[in-house]
């Protein structure tokens, strides 16, 4: 899976901000942040808006004859990717705190998230 | 400046791939590069040749294959992507190739600025 671009490294950032399966996004985002660790990057997740509902525990897809790929954010972290970020006024806004998702995150305000945002090279939204 | 271009949806339902076009048009005239424009999500509907559009209207497919043509440009489309909505190689359209997601990751690396149109 390793493959040489010239031994750069870039700040990577994939910003979630859609509901798992209403639409494809959040599932083809997360195909991108997987091959994106075979390139050695400096990748950073975010989740906002209605992604911060792709993070929630217990997701059941049976009735909808959908692919539960909520188990793969777990596997991130065997993939060197450990920088979970979620928005703290997405997460409130849906009555939902940390005690809810299945990974570890850490909850940052809008100026904080702009902040990160800022020292990014590289910014993909789904 | 190097660009690269990501297009997320597919031509005419939305103004994406339009917007993108645009964009490629005009940073070329100002004398930047477009590295590479890669195609995701329904953005892969935008390499298929079976498209026909009435004869009013723009044709989005042919207008990226001769924008390719003539600046040498590299159309990338997802293959999982592509694979997932019925486009296969035998129906790309000139100037586009079908390819992984590590193209796009690439771009990103490469380019100085990796532009995003979508949704």
């Amino acid at each position: 899976m390793e493959e040489e671009t010239s031994g750069t490294v870039k700040k990577f950032m994939f910003v979630n901000r859609k509901a798992p399966y209403g639409t494809v996004y959040a599932l083809e985002a997360l195909e991108v942040v997987l091959i994106s660790a075979a390139f050695d990057q400096d990748v950073s997740m975010v989740f906002v808006d209605d992604g911060v509902y792709e993070l929630v525990k217990g997701q059941n897809t049976k009735a909808t004859g959908m692919k539960n790929f909520s188990p793969a954010y777990r596997a991130l972290e065997g993939y060197d990717i450990e920088k979970l970020y979620v928005d703290e006024e997405s997460l409130e806004a849906r009555g939902l705190t940390t005690e809810n998702l299945l990974v570890p995150v850490e909850v940052l305000n809008t100026a904080q998230m702009a902040e990160l945002m800022d020292q990014q090279d590289v910014v993909i939204s789904f | 400046m190097k660009f690269g271009l990501m297009v997320s949806e597919g031509p005419y339902t939305h103004q994406a791939s339009d917007t993108a076009f645009k964009f490629a048009t005009a940073a070329l005239e100002k004398g930047h590069q477009i590295h590479r424009i890669f195609f995701y999500h329904d953005g892969v509907n935008n390499a298929t040749r079976l498209t026909e559009p009435p004869q009013d209207d723009r044709h989005i497919v042919n207008r990226w294959s001769k924008l390719a043509e003539e600046h040498g440009i590299d159309l990338v489309v997802c293959v999982a992507a592509a694979l997932r909505r019925g486009i296969k190689d035998e129906i790309l359209a000139k100037g586009f190739r079908i390819s992984g997601l590590g193209q796009l990751v690439e771009t990103g690396i490469q380019s100085d600025r990796l532009v995003v149109f979508g949704d």
